[in-house]
């Protein structure tokens, strides 16, 4: 087969990568991906080798620990069959080449704009002509919402096409967010302008992007990192997830008008928080993560703190929980909303806690485990309905298990390793792929260099950048008065899928 | 029923009883005080990653510092990041720290517009727009109206809408995407209306400055009435900047 497979952050050589023409390549990935369950694709994107487009597909594979990574070099001149068309999954991606580099994919369902990049091939397109679904009908209006929202959160536009109160069809115009982060991870030249940019991407995944960028960087200089450092690393990450999930379990007692639950929720956020800030000086984690280096060296006074902090913190967790879960006039407004099917989620290649509320087991932690994880034998979470239920069990359940991991963690704290190896520059004309497990699900980092060593690429997918497209198909036959309970359910970040 | 109950008094009271003398836990970087001990100074100026340290004398802009430690980590004996989390100010000279200088960021009262205090000073709405904000200023917007720091019992909350808002709070550098509807909400605010700029990348652009995605020209075509800096805020840095801006210090 002409692909190469690598493990998760693992670094080969540009020249490795097997390259095919267009439909060699174009049906060893749809073979790859067509009726296997365990296999999705991570990352597929393009960039410019001349006039030519350089197209790169990563598949993950989850049972063998693999990433089956293919190319193959094509012109903007030629359109190019779509793999949306056989297989949905390929959506985003290929829409998102379509906007970079004009490329044509026939029979792609809907080639619209993704995020409307300030580098985009087709200036022409804005946001103003986003060509929407409409409906010719006297029975049926539209509602438009954003992309300012009533809370304080990130700008988005949503299209409802309604029937009364229920909801027919959503579309979802995105782009508001888009900061060109891509291009200036290319610029910006210091490695604590690139962790800093990674911090900034979702200001709610800190942590995991973070992470993912050490990864692909220490992975592209060489630098095998301590276990203090993935220590740290692997702690932040679970602490993350604690406070997002709790936060967002507020925001669903919020969105059901349960002033109990959300208020409570909404301050148990606050220890973890303010735990974080113990440790790193920051609330949300930012300047933790720093390639390479261990920036606040995790000592046995501030485990025994974090043990007291987790004693408080989960019986008045469990306290609440077991009230909103047994409270009949929330269960009811939770049971059987926003419902993805299984098969949709697998057909649209959801990722992370999107996937696994329909049963569709996907976590890195167990399928490319890093850091850590392989020594805390992560069994994932799994829920069969893929209602709003199902998320905020998952929520609640993920939490128990993160503060088990965390105790397991912190009863042995790593000794710091004072000599770190230094680090060396990136190896030229290199290929590196890193996958994380941040709260929402898999993030994917790319990084390719030229033959200076220097970032000639570096794409970031945010597992907001597969799932959005499950919320749409969520709401459908909904009231329109729960779209925010099935929104805030979801919880994807904006900024993330933008860049 | 009696569920609720204990819940309620298992919580207790959670409010900060003194918004503007809590102490904050850790290791908080807020303000941060410059020595007068001589490094050097270049290899210091190199190590910003937004530039906002500048020499001759050695001074931080808050507006553009993202808050990293990085200088602090590497120059102790020059910089030092307190607990102070006042950092608002309505005049961004005063976001700038000198060295050998020690005191508190401050609103400056006789800059504040007139009329925001007789008409604001005892309730405040406000529209929050996110241009480009990566959620964190927007989560801890949100934390500053939870039952902990509870900013509307000052009288100052977030509304849906522009036309019910006496201003409208900036987070992010301030996209392209954005600029329009940044626009259309600022000018459906009725009069008198204030701008709030909260984080860096408001105030400055932060890492984004010359990304050719953002569009700040809003910013030159409209007087800010405070900047509150933080990477991001601190609910306290957000409470007090705003409380400062509206109400006549006693």
């Amino acid at each position: 087969m002409n692909y190469i497979s690598i493990k998760n952050n693992q670094t080969i050589l540009l020249t490795e990568i097997p390259e095919s023409n267009y439909e060699a390549f174009y049906d060893m990935n749809l073979d790859l991906v067509r009726g296997h369950i365990e296999r999705h694709c991570v990352n597929y994107f393009g960039y410019k080798v001349g006039n030519n487009i350089k197209l790169i597909c990563c598949i993950a594979d989850d049972s063998t620990h693999d990433i089956l990574v293919s190319t193959c070099l094509v012109n903007k001149a030629h359109a190019l069959e779509s793999f949306t068309h056989q297989l949905l999954c390929f959506e985003k991606f290929e829409r998102e080449i379509h906007e970079n580099f004009g490329i044509n994919f026939i029979d792609h369902p809907w080639l619209k704009p993704v995020r409307y990049a300030f580098n985009r091939d087709d200036m022409s397109q804005t946001k103003e002509n986003y060509p929407f679904f409409s409906i010719d009908s006297e029975e049926l209006h539209e509602v438009g919402v954003g992309p300012i929202h009533a809370g304080i959160i990130e700008p988005g536009h949503f299209r409802f096409i309604c029937n009364g109160e229920q909801i027919l069809h959503l579309e979802i115009q995105l782009g508001y967010q888009h900061r060109g982060i891509e291009q200036l991870f290319l610029e910006k030249k210091k490695l604590l302008q690139r962790a800093t940019l990674a911090e900034d991407i979702a200001g709610d995944t800190v942590v995991g992007h973070g992470t993912t960028f050490a990864h692909v960087w220490e992975s592209l200089c060489g630098f095998e990192a301590t276990r203090d450092i993935e220590f740290s690393r692997t702690l932040a990450l679970e602490l993350e997830r604690i406070a997002i999930h709790v936060s967002d379990l507020s925001g669903a007692c919020t969105d059901i008008a349960y002033q109990l639950g959300s208020s409570v929720f909404g301050r148990l956020r606050t220890p973890i928080i303010n735990y974080l800030q113990e440790w790193v000086g920051s609330r949300l984690a930012k300047g933790l993560i720093r390639p390479g280096r261990n920036q606040f060296p995790f000592t046995s006074t501030l485990a025994q703190r974090l043990t007291q902090v987790l004693d408080i913190f989960e019986p008045e967790f469990k306290e609440m929980a077991a009230k909103l879960f047994m409270l009949p006039s929330a269960l009811s407004r939770f049971e059987r909303t926003g419902v993805v099917s299984n098969a949709d989620a697998t057909t649209i290649g959801a990722v992370g806690m999107t996937a696994r509320m329909t049963n569709l087991n996907r976590d890195i932690r167990t399928s490319h485990p890093f850091s850590l994880y392989p020594e805390l034998n992560h069994v994932p979470i799994l829920k069969r309905h893929g209602d709003v239920y199902s998320r905020i069990q998952i929520r609640r359940e993920e939490i128990e298990q993160s503060i088990s991991y965390i105790r397991k963690l912190i009863s042995e704290v790593p000794v710091v390793e004072s000599k770190h190896e230094i680090m060396h520059t990136p190896k030229p004309n290199s290929f590196c792929l890193s996958l994380v497990e941040g709260w929402r699900g898999e993030i994917c980092h790319c990084a390719l260099t030229d033959n200076t060593g220097e970032l000639m690429l570096y794409k970031i997918k945010d597992p907001s950048f597969h799932n959005w497209l499950a919320l749409a198909l969520s709401v459908r036959n909904n009231e329109i008065s729960d779209f925010p309970i099935c929104n805030k359910s979801f919880n994807f970040s904006y900024s993330g899928h933008d860049l | 029923m009696f569920e609720n109950l204990k819940i309620v008094f298992h919580q207790g009271k959670q409010f900060i009883p003194n918004v503007k003398t809590a102490i904050v836990p850790g290791i908080f970087r807020g303000r941060p005080v410059i020595s007068v001990v001589k490094v050097d100074e270049e290899k210091l100026i190199a190590l910003c990653p937004t530039d906002a340290i500048t020499g001759n004398p050695v001074s931080i802009n808050l507006g553009k510092c993202t808050f990293c430690g990085e200088c602090a980590m590497h120059f102790p004996e020059k910089i030092t990041f307190t607990k102070d989390y006042k950092l608002a100010s309505n005049i961004p000279e005063r976001l700038i720290i000198r060295e050998g200088e020690d005191k508190p960021v401050e609103v400056d009262p006789e800059k504040v517009r007139k009329e925001i205090h007789r008409v604001l000073g005892r309730s405040l709405k406000l529209r929050q727009i996110s241009a480009g904000g990566d959620n964190s200023c927007e989560m801890e917007l949100n934390a500053a109206n939870n039952v902990q720091f509870d900013m509307s019992r000052f009288g100052i909350d977030f509304v849906a809408s522009p036309r019910h808002a006496d201003g409208i709070v900036i987070t992010g550098p301030m996209t392209k995407n954005m600029a329009d509807a940044v626009q259309i909400c600022y000018d459906a605010t009725p009069d008198p209306k204030i701008i709030v700029l909260v984080g860096t990348d408001a105030i400055s652009g932060g890492l984004f400055v010359g990304s050719p995605a953002i569009d700040r020209s809003f910013l030159e075509r409209y007087p800010v009435d405070l900047y509150i800096p933080g990477n991001p805020a601190h609910p306290l840095t957000i409470v007090n900047g705003l409380l400062d801006l509206t109400r006549k210090l006693k």
